[in-house]
């Protein structure tokens, strides 16, 4: 084959699967027939071995990965053609991975290559997990993580969710704790957000959730719980050891390339974003991708650079764009700055944690400076 | 071809609100098959959408119909549809004056109400003969023998030959048109005088300019005269004469004395042919016009402004068009500090108001934000001179100000005997005079009081329904200007003031008030980055403050995988939100807030 003259970016692999569905999520997901399932492997196979691109950074997402089983996961691993020092990432359910009664061979993701796991906790206390339309309880949880540690893959990700109905400061404390000590390397810690369409959305007037200071308050301590505990606050909403970020999603963040396959998966390749229509059987069928605009542009890195703590460097603005930023831009940075918003040095503009609280009304402020 | 003129009748249906004038309307369309059944839509006379909407008529419309009576004979009806609204009530007289008898119909569960009352005195100041005719017999609460017997009492008017009907189902109603027929005497017609006829109405169309609604009081007119009219003297030649037909206007070779029918001249503006003005044909004048002209000036005024700043043009050439059609609406440029470019605009009063605020966003699709309304205070200054202000922001310096005079009313409140501790209490707080109040029936009253207009135009007619579970009418007119103790009340946000919610108000009321004010605007302007200030000060003295906490967390999503579209539009979106807003320095404030201010009520 054909490699020297490959490019290499990001691939995301959307398994739009679920045994269920939970009532806060408003991802493409389905329960399947089981002829669907290996109809859309066989396509996704042949979509990533004929795509002319090398992948550095994998992530199967879904709905759960977990759910078509180890075999399948391995054979679409297996059909990317993976560059050196590679992350690969599955997305898994612990119902799935940590059932007492049933084995998963996380070995047999470990040979296809998976060297990190993403696992949805998103709580360590049973009953916010069941208001969250969580099968699993916290010792799947941790029997799962003992598997995937087991098997040989200990860079693992926990999923933990803020602001959820009846959580408080103590029940969150308990969820960290369990975080810190479960030896996972990354933590994703989500603001729930209730989106029109799901189960919650539907039921809006009847749940209740911490209210906007409370949550403030929930998020500031998990920052800090996960802080003292050697985590970096590296982006908005994530968490890592030192050396454990996500690459994958740094590729987001940083504006890099990806390609995004499955229902409504999306990429981001040559300046142009474009993705799949949320209908499996118009992807099994070949239905190509729909544009969705030029992407890269000034608005759209500060948007994303702002999620990061490493925030904008004007340089490497300016080596992009190949036009400094603007001295009002800079004069608004420092406005925010000097309400403790953000961090304004000589050669670049972050945010703080009090700023990542409220980047939605600071960031569509900045973007009108540009 | 002549009309033999004792077989016209000139009528209108008078009635308060809700007790069925415009379904009577439309079955007496139908009866006399001036318009067939399928082409029926519901209430046929009231063609606007908001008049269908709050079942109001905002306009007169008229319609001639032919009807053949139990006689034998066949009759000329003009019926005459007036404006069901105290702010319209100058346009209701000159629509009585077109006629010689009225409908009066009373809601058989219900009983006289206000509007009964109003209407029936403006009618028989008129000299207009009534037929009284109980409508919605076919509720199960109806009661037509008290209905009757409350009208003899009340009235004074015979009801023992009063035809009960239900115009929804139509029951009865060709007793109404032989009754019409009956007891409404035919014009006093002379065509040979010097034409005068008297325009109850005056409608824009784009293609014929104004049609002029007329009722020919003597002489006649013709297509190739030169009209006048008499109060401006503007002269224009008739291009067409006729009858309105429920379907289409019927062109007729001329209009005669005792005839009801429109003309067109290529009339430009309605302003140009104002309701009550007379017109004569300049071959041959009147020396006299028809007595009862006034041009009606506007009561309340307020603040309009685009929301969007570019769409200044558009709400201009929107007033335009709606003064086309509306003579009493009046406007002028103004700025504001807070609003930018926007107009100052007088009103009848608050309902008409709030039909042009609907009207502007709703046929011309403008976001508008309007200021508080205000009434005409006149202020003399210590230097002996008088002015006139309508504008809050007008307000001079209090050391220059000797002293304040307000618009009174004249107000009849009309309800069920068990509510006139708590109407009375209302009145009170709004600063009434009590005058005196007669018992209608045992249970019924009509309690007359004098009311300040400022403390009318905001709120008064939904806090008296709200306190009277609806039962209440009301009715007012205006009646003089009395000395009055006036403060300006200044809202000021991050300490800057916001003119657009200035106001003025008697110095009583002003602590209670500013109060109000500033939670009212704390609930309604959303937590920003910043914490903001909200203080209500008279002069450079702040009564009233409170503060909007600081915004903690925004929405955070999560990116959605590599989605990043989504989230850009979820910004978009919140910016679009923003636009909505009003920015004072770094302060915004959604318009809301601003219509939260202008509906406060008691219970705020």
């Amino acid at each position: 084959m054909m490699t020297a003259d490959k490019k290499t970016v990001g691939l995301y692999v959307h398994i739009p699967f679920c045994r269920s569905k939970c009532p806060y999520c408003d991802f493409y997901s389905f329960f399947p027939r089981p002829e669907t399932v290996d109809r859309y492997i066989e396509k996704i196979c042949s979509d990533i071995k004929d795509s002319p691109y090398r992948f550095d950074t994998v992530y199967i997402g879904g709905g759960t990965p977990s759910f078509i089983g180890e075999e399948r996961i391995a054979r679409i691993v297996s059909s990317a053609d993976i560059a050196e020092n590679d992350e690969i990432t599955v997305e898994c359910n612990p119902s799935d991975t940590g059932n007492p009664d049933k084995e998963f061979d996380f070995s047999v993701l470990k040979s296809a290559g998976v060297n990190r796991i993403s696992m949805g906790l998103q709580s360590a206390v049973d009953s916010e997990r069941k208001a969250l339309g969580r099968r699993a309880g916290k010792d799947e949880v941790s029997r799962a993580l003992e598997r995937s540690v087991k098997s040989g893959i200990d860079n693992i990700s926990l999923d933990l969710m803020l602001g959820i109905p009846g959580q408080t400061e103590k029940s969150l404390r308990e969820s960290l704790d369990f975080c810190i000590s479960s030896g996972a390397k990354h933590i994703s810690a989500y603001i729930l957000k209730i989106e029109d369409g799901t189960f919650f959305g539907k039921n809006r007037e009847k749940i209740i959730l911490p209210d906007d200071d409370e949550t403030a308050d929930l998020y500031l301590a998990a920052s800090e719980a996960l802080k003292s505990a050697g985590f970096a606050h590296y982006e908005i909403s994530n968490f890592a050891l030192p050396g454990y970020e996500s690459r994958h999603n740094l590729k987001y963040w940083r504006s890099e390339e990806y390609l995004g396959l499955g229902p409504a998966a999306h990429s981001f390749i040559g300046g142009r974003r474009f993705y799949f229509e949320r209908d499996i059987e118009k992807y099994i069928t070949g239905a190509g991708p729909v544009d969705d605009g030029e992407g890269g542009g000034e608005r759209e890195y500060i948007m994303l650079a702002l999620r990061l703590s490493e925030g904008i460097a004007f340089e490497k603005y300016s080596e992009k764009y190949g036009k400094e930023l603007s001295g009002d831009f800079k004069n608004r940075c420092g406005f925010y700055a000097s309400y403790g918003f953000g961090i304004l040095t000589s050669g670049c503009f972050s945010l703080t944690e009090k700023g990542f609280l409220i980047s939605n009304s600071i960031i569509s402020d900045l973007v009108d400076y540009l | 071809m002549a009309i033999d003129k004792n077989r016209i009748r000139n009528f209108c249906i008078i009635a308060h609100i809700d007790h069925g004038k415009s379904t009577l309307a439309d079955r007496l369309l139908e009866k006399t098959n001036s318009v067939a059944l399928r082409d029926m839509t519901d209430q046929l006379l009231d063609d606007m959408d908001l008049e269908k909407e709050r079942g109001i008529t905002i306009k007169a419309h008229a319609v001639t119909l032919n009807y053949k009576a139990n006689d034998g004979e066949e009759y000329l009806l003009n019926l005459i549809d007036t404006p069901g609204h105290v702010d319209f009530n100058y346009e209701v007289s000159r629509s009585l004056a077109a006629c010689e008898g009225a409908v009066l119909i009373v809601d058989a569960t219900q009983g006289v109400e206000a509007q009964t009352l109003a209407n029936t005195y403006l009618a028989l100041d008129h000299d207009l003969e009534i037929v009284p005719v109980i409508n919605k017999i076919d509720l199960p609460s109806a009661d037509p023998e008290r209905v009757s017997k409350e009208v003899e009492d009340v009235i004074g008017l015979d009801c023992s030959e009063a035809a009960r009907i239900s115009a929804k189902t139509g029951e009865n109603v060709e007793e109404v048109l032989e009754q019409i027929v009956k007891f409404i005497p035919a014009p006093k017609a002379d065509d040979s005088l010097p034409c005068r006829a008297l325009i109850f109405d005056s409608v824009y169309d784009s293609y014929k300019g104004v049609i002029v609604y007329v009722r020919v009081k003597e002489g006649k007119i013709k297509p190739g005269d030169t009209m006048r009219l008499m109060a401006t003297g503007a002269e224009f030649t008739v291009v067409e004469t006729g009858y309105m037909r429920a379907r289409m206007p019927e062109p007729r070779s001329e209009l005669t004395a005792g005839e009801v029918g429109y003309i067109t001249a290529s009339i430009k503006t309605v302003g140009d042919a104002r309701v009550g003005d007379t017109v004569t044909t300049a071959g041959r004048p009147a020396s006299e016009p028809l007595p009862g002209y006034r041009k009606v000036n506007p009561m309340v005024f307020c603040g309009i402004y685009p929301a969007d700043g570019a769409d200044y043009e558009n709400l201009r050439e929107a007033l335009e068009k709606l003064q086309l059609n509306d003579a009493s609406l009046s406007f002028e440029p103004e700025t504001s500090g807070a609003l930018g470019f926007g107009f100052r605009c007088g009103f009848l009063g608050l309902l008409h108001l709030e039909i042009i605020q609907e009207r502007l966003e709703r046929e011309y699709d403008l976001d508008l934000v309007t200021t508080v309304p205000s009434v005409v205070y006149k202020i003399n200054l210590t230097d002996g001179t008088q002015i006139e202000i309508d504008n809050p922001t007008h307000y001079p310096d209090p050391a220059n100000i000797a002293s304040c005079e307000e618009p009174f009313t004249d107000a009849h409140i009309y309800s069920p005997a068990e509510y006139v501790g708590t109407i009375m209490d209302l009145c009170q707080e709004r600063r009434g005079v009590f005058k005196n109040m007669d018992y209608i029936t045992p249970d019924r009253v009509d309690i007359h009081y004098e009311l300040p207009l400022n403390e009318i135009i905001y709120d008064f007619f939904d806090s008296l329904k709200s306190r009277t579970r609806g039962y209440a009418s009301f009715d007012y007119e205006i009646s003089d200007y009395r000395a009055s103790k006036l403060v300006k009340l200044d809202v000021l946000l991050n300490g800057e003031i916001i003119d657009a919610l200035s106001f003025i108000i008697h110095s009583d009321k002003a602590y209670s008030k500013a109060r109000k004010i500033a939670e009212k605007l704390k609930d309604n302007i959303p937590r920003q980055m910043f914490e903001i200030p909200i203080q209500i000060a008279i002069g450079g003295k702040i009564i009233a403050r409170e503060t909007v906490k600081a915004m903690r967390k925004d929405v955070l999503a999560k990116c959605y995988g590599g989605d990043i579209t989504r989230k850009k539009k979820l910004l978009e979106k919140q910016k679009e939100g923003k636009k909505r807003m009003r920015h004072f320095g770094t302060v915004e404030v959604p318009q809301e807030a601003f219509m939260a201010v202008l509906k406060l009520d008691d219970d705020g």
